[in-house]
């Protein structure tokens, strides 16, 4: 199992926004998240990536068979958790390859592969940076500095496709994307997905699950899980809205 | 206290600083071997400077800064002559190498140090000794920066004796940058002296670089003038790195001729207390500056930076971006005035502040203002002051970076912006290193 969460409670700012959450993922599966504003689906992506504002109140989460609750951001990170953020953040000042050539070695360390120099990590670059069709003058950018929504979203999907995680979260990933950005990023997914890692999907609509097809589809409902089933599911949420899960959910 | 009590406590400080001067004064004069206009002059700002001694809290323009400690040391002894070169100063100047250059110690020109190889023809790069029977150095010296601007610039001119001139003539170009080094050693009170004159359509570099050997506390009083005729250019870099016990008073004034062009870099890392005043004057059309600055500051220091840029004519641009960066128990100040004058339609100025405070115990004043008495002109203005971002952070540290590295990868990049201006290997080598050592390894190894 790549990952369990069990009975998940998480308060942010003394609120609860999941109340109970079960949930478990196997190397080589996509799951999707669904459900609508405010059921909580965002706060499983970031608390599974550490964020600091998310307290978890009750429950367990164990990733790989380690204790995930007891690591702190970074160290997910460099055991292979990675978060696709819904906002990108501006780094000004950091070109993106110098940024993530440190995230890579940073992980390299970690893990005990081999660190880069400069010069053959813009080769590993380059080469990663086909997955999202990006021009290499990106990487002497500041990070995120100046990218439209569109190239924000690729840039992240390059720095999965640069750390190579074992669990990605993808957070509303389609959010502000066109439908050519949105094929670019979902084709990247899919090449990046393989039988060793997991991917969870954050998302509201069912659009994106035409390209990232889905093993699994949960949905959430005031913090809990309240419908699951295959691809099929989305299609129905699609057809029925979601009053129709919140009602079963009650 | 009652007020009569206080007025005696004023005159006694007063009457202290007087006597300090004065001797060291009277013996500087009378051995000078100086022109009469020079030594009036002198005499007058001596004069102004006893009358009125070093501004206090109570004056607006240093209400955040108070000079009071450096006022009572005893600096009655001139500095004396650097008689041959210590291991330590040797050391130290081994890693400046640029091929211009001018170097004071203890506010003394050190013959020994200085080193001018690459210079147009025609251009004068000169002690004040050599400059003393030169038209246009009497016809700039003490013009652009009043005697009685404030205390210090009057003792500054009461002293006048060292100090480097600087004249490029017309259309002509120097292409090394001219390094100008005052390096602090011993405990010394030194008024050192820059006057630049940039003739029609000249163009030079300069770096002005206070340095120090060791942790002594001195005082450095440095006045500068600049003064740029029709489209000349300057890029004047100011690199602070005084000693962190050292004290450390500047006045630097600007004036622009027409379509002349300006770019000014402030850097500031050192002395215990630091205080720039930059100003900057567009006497003609068309003139463009850039007056930017950086201060990175760490427990037990005050730096002061209070500018003032005058848009006296038509159709200029000034840009001023100033970054502070707070460690530790420090404080910052900076207050910005911008002048956009009746006359100055056309007037494009922004102005910018922004501070980061990296302790809870670090503080900032920042007051940037603007004084608009034309419609016709495009200004803007803003300050903040703020902590690193909690979602940057969580963003770099679900990459996989340590919180330290996080942290100081966010620092370099809020100072990045300013640093990027600096263009001269040695000097930003050593600018990347001070502000983010360990980052700066990881990034180029």
């Amino acid at each position: 199992m790549l990952l369990e969460v069990k009975d998940l409670y998480v308060a942010v700012e003394g609120t609860n926004i999941l109340k109970g959450l079960n949930l478990e993922i196997r190397r080589g599966e996509v799951h999707a998240i669904m459900g609508p504003n405010g059921s909580g689906k965002s706060t499983l992506a970031k608390v599974l990536a550490g964020h600091p504002s998310y307290e978890v109140t009750k429950g367990e989460i164990k990733y790989d068979g380690k204790d995930l609750l007891d690591m702190d951001p970074d160290e997910r990170a460099r055991e292979g958790v990675f978060m696709a953020f819904q906002y990108p953040v501006e780094i000004p000042g950091v070109s993106n390859s110098q940024f993530l050539r440190l995230a890579y070695n940073e992980k390299m360390k970690h893990t005990g592969g081999e660190e880069l120099d400069p010069l053959e990590f813009n080769d590993l670059l380059k080469e990663k940076a086909k997955v999202v069709e990006m021009d290499s003058k990106f990487f002497k950018r500041s990070v995120n500095v100046g990218f439209s929504g569109g190239e924000k979203k690729r840039n992240e999907i390059l720095q999965m496709a640069v750390l190579d995680p074992t669990l990605a979260l993808l957070d509303e990933t389609d959010s502000g994307l066109d439908i050519d950005a949105l094929r670019v990023v979902a084709d990247g997914v899919n090449q990046l997905k393989s039988e060793d890692n997991g991917i969870i999907l954050v998302t509201h609509y069912q659009r994106l699950l035409d390209y990232i097809v889905p093993d699994f589809v949960h949905v959430l409902a005031a913090g809990k899980i309240v419908k699951e089933g295959g691809k099929e599911l989305a299609l129905e949420l699609e057809e029925k809205g979601y009053d129709w899960v919140k009602a079963a959910g009650n | 206290m009652s007020d009569s009590e206080k007025e005696l406590t004023k005159m006694s400080l007063q009457a202290g600083k007087e006597t300090i001067y004065k001797a060291r004064f009277q013996k500087s004069i009378d051995q000078a071997d100086q022109p009469d206009w020079l030594k009036d002059l002198r005499k007058k700002a001596f004069e102004y400077f006893t009358e009125n001694g070093f501004p206090t809290i109570r004056d607006e323009e240093w209400k955040y800064t108070d000079v009071k400690e450096l006022a009572e040391v005893d600096w009655s002894e001139a500095p004396a002559a650097a008689d041959g070169l210590s291991q330590d100063l040797a050391n130290h100047f081994a890693e400046i190498e640029t091929e211009n250059r001018v170097v004071f110690v203890d506010g003394v020109l050190s013959s020994e140090l200085t080193n001018l190889n690459e210079t147009a023809e025609g251009v004068r790069i000169v002690s004040f000794a050599d400059a003393f029977e030169d038209q246009t150095f009497k016809a700039n010296l003490s013009k652009i920066v009043e005697p009685d601007f404030n205390g210090f610039t009057a003792l500054n001119t009461a002293f006048i004796d060292q100090g480097v001139f600087i004249n490029v003539p017309k259309n002509t170009k120097i292409n090394t940058p001219i390094h100008l080094v005052f390096i602090g050693d011993n405990e010394t009170a030194n008024f050192t002296r820059i006057l630049y004159v940039g003739e029609t359509g000249s163009e030079a570099e300069i770096i002005e670089h206070y340095t120090r050997t060791g942790d002594s506390k001195y005082l450095t009083n440095a006045v500068v003038e600049i003064a740029l005729a029709d489209n000349a250019k300057l890029v004047h870099t100011r690199v602070q790195r005084e000693s962190h016990s050292a004290f450390h008073i500047v006045t630097s004034n600007t004036n622009l001729g027409r379509t002349s062009i300006y770019d000014n870099t402030n850097i500031t890392f050192g002395a215990k207390l630091s205080r720039h005043d930059v100003n900057m004057s567009f006497n003609k059309e068309g003139g463009e500056a850039w007056i930017d600055g950086l201060y990175l500051v760490e427990d037990g220091q005050h730096t002061d930076t209070h500018s003032r840029i005058d848009h006296r004519v038509k159709n200029c641009n000034s840009h001023q971006n100033y970054k502070g960066i707070l460690d530790g128990r420090s404080r910052a100040v900076f207050n910005g005035k911008v002048f956009v004058h009746e006359n100055a339609s056309g007037t494009d100025a922004n102005q910018s502040n922004k501070n980061l405070l990296l302790s809870n115990d670090a503080r900032v004043d920042t007051k940037p203002q603007l004084e608009i008495f034309n419609d016709d002109v495009k200004c803007a203005h803003g300050a903040t002051v703020g902590q690193l971002e909690e979602e940057e952070l969580f963003y770099l540290l679900s990459r996989g970076l340590n919180e330290d590295l996080a942290r100081n990868l966010l620092t370099y990049g809020f100072a990045e912006e300013i640093i990027n201006k600096i263009e001269i290997p040695l000097i930003k080598k050593q600018l990347d290193e001070a502000v983010l050592n360990r980052l700066h390894a990881r990034l180029e190894a």
